[in-house]
């Protein structure tokens, strides 16, 4: 274990800090549209410099500069809440994902699509009530008599929580029968970020920021929980109290993220697993550390999905599933059951 | 800390009762062993002291106060517990894990003080784990393990230590230092309650043993009073020799492998 690469987690997080600005510039500049990087500073600074076009200070500023951001922040989310949920069940194969809180999350905005016309407040609304729904039956079957928590028994009700929504979501599409709303919910389905708008930028932010602050206050329990559920109340962590915190905070975190750009996979898993290996398992690193990570590679995958096929986008999560599934794969072949 | 259990019954599923109204007290310095056959309930006992496990009726009290009277992290300055086994999901640096022993004595985000540093130093060198400092906790041995997890209780400096067979996995050389550490600690004032399979140890290290036996005590006081034959025979089936060693003063129990014939 690459004890030297945790005294170096300062530096990571320096490094991380300084690809999310470049991240974002480059962001702005990738697309159909190539956008010089001087003209960039203009747009977002706001100095009417006759250097740039109108149409490339809209594309920067109503466009690519609220997509990069959301970008970040749903990167985040996910990869913060993967960090949470493999931290609180002390099992790397947990994420937002496998536990059906994301399949909850994209029932609960199909209906709000469906139904509710799919504005702005009942979207985020569909897909935490749905997340929340998730959450409960796999919590609430896991927690045993003993008010000890069986890891295998969530993990099996999430998989099975989560092929239950997804079905209700395909039934629900089934009903639909074409129209604008079907091809609403299947871009919810697929996750993208094609959909950015400000005002998605703006509910997501303060939700965003609870909910990975909200995390990262508990990163030194989750840290106990490593110890056991009893080990952790042996330091004076009281296990009950935590799990019902960060499923929360987890909840609230995945289903913003999938309010705003659908289902966009193995984040969760993934980037915090690459980052405990990279800075080790402490969760006060760990989260910051993920947090910046999910975001950068979210972008980067964005990024990929609006140029491989200019003009035509691929669904993002089609990209991070491509990148992240072999990855993934390759670390389960290189660690083994050390995983 | 002195820490009384007072008519202590408790039942896992509010079906079988695994402790029937169990009394015990350990005096502040004091230390007492239990001992007994598998499912006596020693684990759950020290499960219920350790605040874990509510017992179904009775109450244990420490100081005086309640139990219920203190939250998980209170408890946790005063008492430490190291179970039998103990799951680690991350791959944790033994000096990390031994940290983890000043959480209930340190802020949410606070860095390590002098004080903890030196807690912890001193809990690595009492645990002799410290050529083990930057090993993975999930890459050594079991008896290092154990060692380990030892170690991170006294980094918790806790005036109630509670150990559920600290010594199973440990060689020879490590029963007999980590035993004379216990003994050295009730002297500072810790008390002790440790359950343990080894009654010659045990008789060794603790001023008082319990015989426990089917959920309650069967006899409980001094090594040379409790440590009999016809007790060792009634407790678990076993004839032994008993007696007392010359030179060193301390009884020893030498089960004996004729038992079935006889």
């Amino acid at each position: 274990m690459g004890i030297r690469g945790r005294r170096a987690s300062g530096w990571i997080l320096c490094g991380l800090v300084g690809l999310v600005l470049i991240s974002i510039f480059l962001g702005i500049v990738v697309g159909p549209v190539t956008i010089p990087l001087r003209h960039v500073y203009g747009a977002i600074l706001g100095s009417e410099d006759s250097d740039v076009s109108e149409v490339h200070r809209v594309i920067i500023r109503q466009v690519r500069l609220p997509r990069v951001l959301l970008g970040l922040l749903v990167g985040s989310a996910l990869a913060v809440s993967g960090a949470a949920m493999q931290g609180l069940f002390r099992n790397p194969l947990a994420s937002p994902y496998v536990l059906g809180i994301a399949s909850g999350a994209s029932t609960g905005a199909a209906v709000a699509i469906l139904f509710a016309s799919g504005s702005l407040l009942f979207l985020p609304l569909g897909a935490f009530v749905g997340a929340t729904a998730a959450v409960l039956i796999v919590y609430g079957l896991a927690r045993g008599r003993d008010r000890r928590t069986s890891i295998f028994t969530l993990i099996l009700a999430g998989v099975a929580v989560g092929a239950l929504f997804s079905a209700v979501t395909s039934f629900l599409i089934y009903l639909s029968s074409g129209g604008e709303k079907l091809s609403d919910v299947l871009f919810w389905i697929m996750g993208g970020l094609g959909r950015s708008t400000w005002t998605s930028l703006a509910i997501l932010t303060p939700i965003a920021a609870v909910g990975i602050g909200g995390v990262f206050f508990f990163a030194r329990d989750l840290n106990a929980l490593s110890l056991g559920e009893e080990g952790a109340f042996h330091v004076g962590v009281n296990p009950t109290t935590l799990y019902r915190w960060l499923l929360g905070l987890t909840t609230l975190l995945t289903a913003a993220a999938v309010a705003m750009a659908g289902t966009i996979g193995f984040i969760g898993l993934v980037i915090p697993h690459i980052m405990r290996l990279l800075i080790g398992p402490d969760h006060r690193r760990l989260i910051p550390v993920s947090a910046l990570a999910g975001g950068c590679f979210l972008v980067w995958s964005d990024m990929a999905a609006r140029t491989v096929f200019a003009p035509a986008e691929l669904p993002v999560g089609v990209i991070t599933a491509l990148l992240g599934a072999p990855f993934f794969l390759y670390l389960l072949k290189r660690k083994g059951a050390n995983l | 800390m002195r820490i009384t259990i007072e008519q202590v019954c408790f039942a896992y599923d509010g079906a079988t009762s695994v402790l029937k109204g169990v009394n015990l007290a350990v005096e502040r310095g004091g230390s007492v062993a239990l001992a007994g056959p598998n499912g006596s309930g020693k684990s759950t006992l020290l499960r219920i002291v350790s605040g874990v496990l509510r017992p179904s009726s009775g109450r244990v009290r420490l100081d005086g106060s309640s139990m219920d009277e203190y939250s998980a992290r209170r408890l946790a300055r005063h008492l430490a517990m190291v179970e039998q086994e103990r799951p680690m999901g991350f791959d944790f640096t033994v000096r990390e894990v031994v940290a983890m022993g000043r959480i209930p004595h340190r802020g949410r985000f606070a860095r390590e003080t002098v004080k903890d540093r030196r807690a912890i130093q001193r809990a690595m060198e009492l645990a002799d784990i410290e050529a083990l400092a930057d090993r993975s906790i999930r890459a050594i041995s079991g008896g290092e393990r154990q060692r380990v997890y030892l170690g991170m209780a006294f980094a918790q400096e806790p005036d109630v230590l509670l150990l559920d067979e600290p010594t199973t996995h440990l060689d020879l050389h490590h029963q007999v230092r980590f035993m004379s550490i216990v003994r050295e600690r009730t002297g500072e004032g810790m008390s002790v309650l440790i359950a343990i399979h080894d009654l010659t140890l045990a008789a060794q290290a603790t001023d008082r043993i319990a015989l426990m036996l089917e959920g309650h005590i069967a006899a409980s006081g001094e090594p040379s009073g409790v440590l009999t034959p016809k007790n060792v025979r009634s407790v678990f089936g076993v004839e032994a020799v008993v007696g007392e060693h010359p030179d060193l003063g301390t009884i020893y129990v030498l089960p004996s492998l004729t038992s079935r014939d006889a």
